[in-house]
């Protein structure tokens, strides 16, 4: 597919330089010193560069640097800041690793580090230096590098290929693309030959017999030149990703995509390798993808080590990695390079006999068919030297002796059967009940035994029951088809049947997980705090993982641990792993790259943000922790709980926020009404004293009662109001203090009346209350505010004749005060709405109270554990009750 | 405006040696201003103080007949100023409190104060409580009849009439009615109350009381639930209506 690149810059173009000034400007500088051998001088280069950093000013440390007796480097590190070596002892041997911690901690702006691909001792924190260089880039120290050729990943096998040697320490290409300067450092192979002989190359004694090897001149020149290559390759990529930003025409090659497919076999890093390499020079992006089939069964554990092994490579190469499940590989195959694009599928040549293709068209033929306008490529792979797998394979013979056991013992029992009715059936009629036999064993005893059941009813059926009987012989030619369709159903139904069972299997296994991350989305959808999250949590993993869990969270500044499965001991040193895991908010212990030797996986709860904390695992089985559908699980699960963690912290800002609107609305209804309120009282009564004190007018006796008394009336006003005002605050700082002492109900209500006294007038007052009431406990002085503030609502909001009714009754251990009127009531909506402050019904005439009264109500009432309601009862009705203690 | 005076031994010029003597101790100056204001019709003679302080120099200097007390100055505490005046004179004392402060209140009483006003109180109720005190200090000898609105009582024979019925009363209850008369027009502390008659101040015993008073009110009130006679002081005690 070839196509035209418009003159404007694509976004992929400008998102690549943006990101790498970005990643210049963030994260610290790489500093890559690269040579095809040792002894080229790459230390030498590395600490002149770093002497010469050390002139210009700036601070530069030995973080990590060998001289190996040579009397020039060691020249050259005088001066630098040396920091010193750790000790780590692995089993009782002690080594001398980079003291990463103590780099950290002096935090220089250059770190020198040799030997980039060296791989740490047992204990360290990380397995491999590069991870530590990582480390100390992302804490902002540039580092200054040296490496091999042969030891980057995707050379590794070219590596081995053209010189023999297969070199064992790798770094991931990344780094090699995150570098911001590679210096090759070269010199003719003659020089290096020569140099070696002098004796001035120094070779660690484990690698003598590589290098060996690897110094005979040609496989030096090949290296050179890979490495130069290499080097080349890189500048063409930042130039072309210049040009591409300034959309300068230039020749290059169109944009391609290449997938590969991992099927688990030994030859898939192969596969991968050779790939990315043809990415490379293509300039193509490329994808990795595993497709998981039902079939796989059997080879189970082996093989997800390998797929998982070699998805992490391909990814560490480069390559975007994607897992699919379906029956038929080649169409999951094509289906997802339509989706995605692909141009190129790499396929590696046939490797299956021969014969085999008469049972199954092998892979490549149905790719190719199905391929259409996507180009395939196919290449060979070699034998290679064995590597060996980790893994256990599993030991077949083991398992399966009973069940071939048990088909013998099965086939012997048919013909047992078929002997009494021998006499009366036709010996091909006997077939059909041999056929049940296979039947049975292919749904009850697996597919070897149910094969080896087809063989054995082939044979018995000759030895028992075919003319001549007890012979192997046959009399009449045609029992030979009988024999051969007897044994080909057989064979076909064990496999037919063995595969669906496998299929059921696969398919129940997923059926389990996905219940098993429905219930844990279920639970945590009614988990409301994060006791409940982290209950639920703990339960689905360990249920559906049969794991044992611990969670860590977030304390402080510290992370502790929060709970954790009795079986489980952990001591300071899994503490050590959880605090990095949550430091650098990624999976660490069992299974990872990092503090390998942790007794559990650690894995940070989190989401986009931040880290909610840390869960460890430990899994039933060794191979569990490498196993993608595990990591994938647990991933899912951790996923859940932490958005549900947030949710929660979220729900509880979002209550707070709500709980400071409120109070901020609060507070504005409070200085509204304040000022309304105070200031109206004192307009009548303001104006009617300066009407008064006017010398000017005089006023008859009407006109001065008049006055006098509404500027009276009015100071009663005021002087409610400033009460409400003052009950109000009480209630709200909470400073109400209750005195309950038992009260007479009927005094109550006597005060409340005589408080009430001049507002009264003619009004029928009712009071109903039992006689010989017991005294209940209550604030007196409180409960008489309520009852007065009652009865001055009615008063306002009734007719003036109208009649009030007070009465007092025990139901259900509840005291119930029940103050009635006979005015308007309340509409329906508003019977809650009344209680609320600030909240004044529109009244016919002004005689609107501030809309605290009730409201003071309720917080009284409820303060002493009791209820307030308004119910509409031919008038308005509140019935308060109070719980008897 | 008048410039205020201070620490005058006679305020006005109709004094007279017959006339009660009144001293005012409020620190707020208003108040101090409306006090003298609506006192000031010749039936008193009156004497102001600002402080607690002064009030002392001038309840020895002044001798007054009665004192009004502010309970909330600044410098003194008025219960303190209560108990020194205590120590050597009966004179009547009427303090002056806000609404809620009842704790201030009763332990007023209960160092020896006479009656309170509440905040913001009118002309009317200053005068009545300031002839009822006065009137207890000017006859110390209990008078054996009592009679208002309709309650007679004859404290030498035992006799209680209500609207010309003869009421009988359990032991209990008429000995709280003639503390009652014996106070009549004063308020009386539940402590007070309870020690007088019961002899102790445990809190239980407020039920004693309470139910007391309930019974009492039953029988002589006209309608027990708006009593005209034995009237709650919330959060203070009772007092005995007197016209």
């Amino acid at each position: 597919m070839r196509t035209y690149e418009e003159s404007r810059p694509s976004p992929d173009a400008f998102l690549k330089v943006a990101q790498a000034e970005e990643n210049e400007k963030k994260q610290a500088k790489l500093k890559i010193f690269l040579g095809y051998a040792a002894g080229v001088g790459k230390t030498y280069a590395m600490l002149e560069a770093a002497r010469q950093r050390m002139s210009d000013g700036r601070d530069v440390v030995a973080a990590c640097v060998e001289s190996h007796g040579s009397n020039d480097t060691d020249s050259l590190l005088e001066g630098l800041d040396i920091i010193p070596k750790a000790s780590i002892d692995s089993m009782g041997v002690l080594f001398s690793e980079m003291d990463l911690d103590a780099v950290l901690a002096r935090r220089p702006q250059i770190a020198v580090v040799d030997e980039l691909a060296h791989g740490n001792a047992p204990g360290s924190r990380h397995g491999k230096r590069w991870q530590d260089v990582e480390e100390l880039l992302t804490a902002g120290i540039d580092v200054y590098t040296t490496v091999n050729i042969q030891h980057f990943e995707s050379m590794n096998d070219v590596v081995a290929q053209v010189t023999g040697v297969v070199v064992t320490e790798t770094v991931p290409d990344r780094l090699l693309d995150l570098a911001v300067e590679i210096r090759l450092v070269d010199i003719p192979p003659e020089d290096l030959l020569q140099r070696l002989q002098e004796g001035k190359i120094y070779i660690p004694v484990n690698e003598a017999l590589a290098a060996e090897q690897l110094f005979k001149p040609g496989n030096l020149m090949a290296l050179r030149e890979l490495s130069m290559r290499r080097a080349a390759a890189r500048v063409d990529y930042q130039m072309r990703a210049y040009m591409e930003s300034r959309s300068i025409q230039g020749p290059w090659p169109v944009a391609e995509k290449l997938l590969v497919c991992v099927s688990g076999s030994p030859y898939s890093e192969r596969l991968i390798r050779t790939t990315r390499r043809l990415a490379d020079e293509m300039k193509a992006t490329w994808h990795t993808v595993y497709i998981e089939t039902p079939g796989a069964g059997r080879h189970a554990s082996e093989n997800r080590e390998r797929v998982w092994r070699d998805l992490r490579l391909a990814e560490s190469l480069g390559a975007q990695v994607a897992t699919l499940t379906s029956t038929s590989v080649a169409e999951a195959l094509i289906g997802y390079a339509v989706k995605n694009n692909v141009t190129k599928i790499v396929v590696g040549k046939p490797t299956k006999p021969r014969w085999r293709e008469f049972l199954s068209q092998p892979l490549v033929d149905r790719i190719i068919r199905l391929s259409g306008s996507i180009d395939v490529q196919v290449v060979s792979i070699s034998e290679e030297q064995k590597r060996s797998t980790k893994g256990v394979s599993q030991p077949v013979s083991s398992t399966l002796w009973p069940g071939y056991l048990k088909s013998l013992i099965l086939v012997l029992a048919t013909s047992l059967v078929c002997e009494p009715a021998h006499r009366y059936l036709a010996p091909t009629n006997l077939v059909m009940i041999y056929l049940l036999a296979v039947v049975y064993a292919a749904t009850r005893l697996g597919r070897r035994p149910a094969v080896l059941t087809a063989i054995l009813s082939v044979v018995a059926f000759d030895f028992f029951f075919v003319p001549p009987r007890f012979t192997f012989a046959a009399s009449d030619p045609e029992y030979l088809i009988t024999f051969g369709a007897l044994f080909t159903v057989g064979v076909v139904i064990s496999t037919l049947v063995s595969q669906s069972r496998e299929r059921a299997e696969a398919i129940r296994e997923r059926e389990v997980q996905t219940a098993s991350l429905y219930h844990l989305s279920r639970d945590l959808a009614v988990a409301s705090d994060l006791p409940g999250i982290l209950d639920a949590m703990v339960r689905n993993i360990e249920e559906s993982l049969g794991a044992q869990i611990a969670v860590f969270l977030p304390e402080g500044e510290r992370l502790e641990l929060n709970r954790a499965n009795s079986e489980l001991t952990l001591d300071m040193k899994e503490l050590a792993v959880a605090d990095w895991a949550f430091e650098k908010s990624s999976p660490a212990g069992r299974g990872t790259d990092t503090l390998v030797s942790a007794a559990l996986l650690y894995l940070p709860i989190a989401t986009s943000g931040d880290v909610l904390g840390i869960l460890g695992v430990r899994l039933g089985s060794e191979s569990d922790y490498a196993s993608p559908l595990t990591r994938r699980l647990l991933q899912a699960f951790v996923t859940q709980a932490a958005l549900a963690v947030e949710r929660v912290h979220l729900g509880k800002q979002a209550e707070q926020a709500q709980v400071l609107q409120a109070r901020d609305s609060l507070e504005r209804a409070l200085l509204n009404s304040i000022s309304h309120d105070l200031r109206t009282p004192l307009v009548s009564i303001t104006g009617a004293l300066g009407a008064l004190r006017d010398k000017s007018r005089v006023y008859d006796a009407d006109a001065w009662e008049e006055l006098l008394d509404g500027a009276f009336e009015e100071a009663g006003r005021l002087n409610r109001f400033v009460g409400n005002l003052l009950d109000m605050t009480r209630l709200e700082s909470g400073a109400l203090k209750l005195k309950q002492v038992p009260c007479d109900v009927e005094d109550v209500f006597g005060c409340a009346l005589a408080a009430l006294e001049p507002q009264l007038g003619e009004r029928e007052i009712e009071v109903r209350v039992p006689i010989g009431l017991d005294l209940v406990k209550m604030d007196m002085v409180l409960m008489t505010q309520v009852v007065i503030n009652l009865l001055d609502n009615a008063l306002k909001y009734t007719p003036l004749n109208s009649g009030i009714k007070l009465a007092a009754g025990l139901a259900d251990h509840m005291l119930n005060l029940v103050i009635s009127d006979r005015g308007p009531g309340i509409p329906e909506n508003d019977l809650k709405r009344v209680f609320d402050k600030f909240y004044r019904l529109p009244v016919p005439e002004g005689a609107g109270g501030t809309g605290l009264g009730l409201s003071i109500c309720k917080g009284i009432v409820e303060a002493h554990g009791g209820s307030i309601r308004a119910e509409n009862r031919g008038g308005l009705q509140i019935v308060v009750a109070l719980p008897l203690t | 405006m008048r410039p205020h005076r201070r620490n005058h031994i006679a305020s006005n010029p109709k004094c007279s040696a017959n006339v009660p003597r009144v001293l005012i101790v409020d620190d707020e100056v208003s108040i101090l201003r409306f006090l003298r204001s609506a006192l000031d019709t010749g039936e008193f003679s009156l004497h102001l103080a600002e402080n607690g302080h002064d009030a002392l120099v001038a309840a020895t200097a002044f001798r007054p007949d009665l004192i009004l007390l502010d309970l909330g100055l600044t410098d003194f505490d008025g219960v303190e100023v209560i108990r020194k005046v205590r120590e050597w004179s009966q004179v009547p004392i009427i303090v002056i409190s806000v609404r809620d402060a009842d704790d201030d209140k009763v332990a007023a009483l209960d160092a020896g104060a006479d009656d309170y006003l509440i905040k913001p109180f009118s002309v009317a109720e200053l005068q009545a409580r300031i002839r009822v005190s006065l009137r207890r200090s000017s006859h110390q000898a209990s008078e054996p009849l009592f009679s208002s609105g309709g309650l007679e009582v004859d404290l030498s024979h035992r006799l209680v009439v209500v609207r010309g019925k003869e009421v009988q009363l359990t032991p209990t209850e008429y000995d709280l009615l003639r503390l009652l008369v014996n106070h009549a027009g004063k308020v009386l502390t539940h402590d007070q109350i309870l020690r007088g008659i019961w002899g102790a101040t445990f809190a239980e015993h407020q039920n004693v009381l309470r139910v007391n008073i309930s019974n009492l009110r039953q029988k002589i009130e006209e309608d027990a639930s708006r009593p005209k006679h034995i009237v709650t002081e919330l959060g203070v005690g009772y007092r005995l209506k007197s016209e």
